[in-house]
């Protein structure tokens, strides 16, 4: 469990609350009492609306739309109303979350995996092959993150529409593959470049080409960079709300964050099936990061260098 | 099998004030060990990198037999390197890292695994092959580098450092495996490091090297009996040569009143102001007469068989510090006075300013 460092957005409260530590404690995991009287309030705000979406997700629609969620908690004979029946309507019938959840799966596998391929051979080039203008190019590639991605959109959509890319899926692929370029190469070249020089030099000796370097070393050795910008990718693909609905829009290549939009009705009724659907798109991003975490395991290079 | 010749090889990083290695001339003979040795940023890192091909030769030459290599990328040069932090390859097998050139090279499989065994059984690492280098002791993962230059039987071994990483018993018998290692399988190998004691102790020749240049190549004897410049003088050896400053009178040379006996040579050569050289054990007591030099010991050292006694001298022209080697013990205390001397053939004279050797 030492060797193991969640992923930045879990930079976690409870590792925090190992710091009070004082030096005469003699087990410094255990946190003070007045930690994790803050924590637990802190978890408790933050589940809040959690449980609130949860329980509303199984409530009849007219329950919903004349009581609040906490009624089932203040009337306990009420939970007998509720229901399964906005899944089954949120998947299936005429708001075809079923279908958008493949469409999402399209879009983002793509969209995660091109960008890392890519990445990771400029990051490559960046780290280990010397050539002029290198500090140069990889500036601008870096201040490209600076730019915001809504400058790029009536350019790509004028482009889109010349070449009749409009509503596809390598629309958004694109799109995503841009957007996430500049990010990926920064992060895996930060990293590559603490991967240890002389391992690198002593696969040129040993005669291995750029090519073979990248591949059998480089690229396992880098096995927690891709995979924390894996993660990254992924989710933002997955909860892209925006370039799917200005670069596919509605209709049959939908993804799940446009058909939760449509779920919802004109006068902002319907939240059962809106918190019924955003259950069903949570439930692949969690899977996925519960899934990749241990991948973030520090020392890696472990033995490659002496400490 | 091969020699190696640096025909004024020159080393000049980009951006630079000055070359790290201005151009170095260096023959190394076929079969031989040789050791290059000098103070941190001294560039004999750089001179093994260059041979090696990790770092681009500016000017000048270097040929391994009759081959002229400079222009070759490492993989052409027929050069296995072991590194000081090892380098291994962290997700693969000790087997695999040992067998990683030969796969690029497409040795058949067959082949590559006899070559790997054989190796792993003269390093003693056959049990081992199976582990990732993590799994490994600092000693053991040092085999594996040197496994992994072995296997693949190169004309050249470059070592940088590869000992420094380890712990003090680890070093001393890791330094006479690779020595004895290098002479059994008579591959022509450079070896790096700023350790004099390994330099004395594995090397057949010794390059000892300062700011770039080579200051004197010999055999480890030679250079501790006859340092060809001050510098040489003041690294070689531990603890180090008692270098003091004498003025030259008449064919002799002064230290405050004391003499020090020369030999004829330096008797002839040296005027003005020049740097006399003793190493520790030179030194001999004399009977309580007062003459030679007055020393007030500070410090006695007792290492069972020998002792080293630490004083000052308030004769002006000595170092801070004086170092006599004695073989008897408990005689000499803290506080006390003693009178040193020495004789003619044990006293190196320097030139202070040119730091060239006067003495024969």
């Amino acid at each position: 469990m030492t060797d193991t460092v969640t992923a930045p957005a879990a930079a976690s409260p409870a590792r925090k609350a190992r710091k009070p530590a004082t030096h005469f404690d003699p087990n410094p995991a255990k946190a003070g009492w007045f930690t994790r009287i803050v924590l637990l309030v802190i978890c408790v705000l933050w589940l809040i609306p959690l449980i609130g979406a949860l329980v509303t997700s199984f409530r009849t629609t007219s329950d919903a739309a004349n009581t609040g969620w906490w009624s089932v908690i203040v009337h306990p004979s009420t939970l007998s109303s509720l229901t399964l029946q906005n899944y089954s309507s949120a998947l299936g019938g005429t708001q075809h979350m079923g279908t958008a959840f493949i469409n999402s799966l399209a879009i983002t596998l793509p969209a995660t995996f091109i960008p890392i391929l890519i990445a990771s051979f400029a990051a490559y080039a960046f780290t280990f092959i010397e050539f002029k203008g290198r500090e140069f190019l990889f500036l601008t590639i870096v201040a490209m993150l600076v730019v915001p991605n809504y400058v790029a959109f009536i350019p790509i959509l004028k482009l889109y529409r010349d070449v009749g890319l409009n509503g596809s899926f390598p629309a958004a692929w694109l799109a995503h593959i841009g957007f996430g370029m500049s990010l990926a190469v920064y992060i895996l070249r930060n990293y590559m470049s603490t991967l240890p020089k002389t391992v690198i030099e002593s696969a040129k000796m040993d005669g291995a080409s750029h090519y073979m370097t990248f591949y059998r070393l480089v690229l396992p050795m880098s096995v927690p960079a891709l995979a924390s910008f894996a993660i990254f990718q992924f989710l933002w693909v997955w909860n892209d709300l925006l370039v799917a609905l200005v670069f596919i829009g509605p209709g049959n290549n939908e993804p799940v964050t446009v058909a939760l939009t449509g779920l919802q009705g004109q006068f902002g009724k319907g939240w059962e099936l809106v918190t019924a659907g955003g259950f069903i798109t949570m439930l692949l991003p969690v899977i996925v990061f519960f899934a990749l975490q241990r991948f973030f395991i520090r020392g890696l290079t472990a033995g490659a260098v002496k400490g | 099998m091969a020699s190696i010749r640096f025909e004024k090889a020159q080393r000049w990083y980009p951006g630079a004030d000055a070359p790290a290695v201005p151009g170095i001339d260096l023959e190394i003979r076929d079969g031989e060990f040789m050791v290059l040795v000098g103070p941190s940023g001294c560039g004999k890192s750089t001179t093994l990198r260059m041979l090696a091909g990790l770092e681009a030769v500016n000017e000048g030459k270097i040929f391994i037999g009759d081959r002229d290599i400079t222009a070759l990328p490492p993989k052409d040069r027929d050069i296995a390197m072991v590194f000081q932090n090892y380098a291994l390859y962290p997700h693969m097998s000790v087997e695999d890292n040992m067998a990683f050139a030969l796969k690029i090279a497409k040795v058949p499989a067959q082949q590559r695994k006899q070559r790997v065994r054989e190796a792993a059984e003269m390093l003693g690492l056959t049990e081992y092959l199976q582990r990732k280098p993590k799994a490994l002791s600092g000693g053991q993962r040092q085999r594996v580098a040197m496994g992994r230059a072995i296997v693949r039987s190169p004309q050249v071994f470059c070592m940088d450092e590869p000992l420094s990483n380890l712990d003090a018993k680890m070093r001393v018998q890791t330094r006479t495996d690779i020595a004895k290692l290098q002479s059994d399988l008579g591959t022509t190998t450079v070896y790096v490091t700023h350790d004099q004691v390994e330099a004395m102790t594995m090397g057949d020749r010794v390059a000892v090297m300062n700011v770039g240049e080579l200051q004197q190549v010999d055999t480890p004897l030679r250079l501790y009996d006859h340092p060809d410049n001050l510098f040489v003088a003041g690294f070689i050896g531990s603890p180090q040569m008692n270098l003091m400053k004498a003025v030259a009178v008449d064919g002799k040379a002064k230290i405050g009143d004391y003499l020090v006996p020369v030999d004829p040579a330096s008797q002839r050569k040296m005027s003005g102001k020049v740097t006399v050289g003793v190493r520790p054990e030179a030194w001999r007591l004399t009977s309580d007469g007062g003459e030679g030099l007055p020393i007030t010991v500070t410090l006695v050292e007792d290492l069972g068989a020998d002792s080293f006694i630490y004083g000052t001298s308030e004769v002006e022209g000595t170092p801070s510090t004086v170092i006599v080697r004695v073989s008897e013990r408990g005689r000499i205390h803290k506080g006390d006075v003693i009178h040193v001397t020495t004789d003619p053939r044990n006293v190196h004279v320097f030139d202070t300013n040119s730091g060239e050797r006067l003495s024969d």
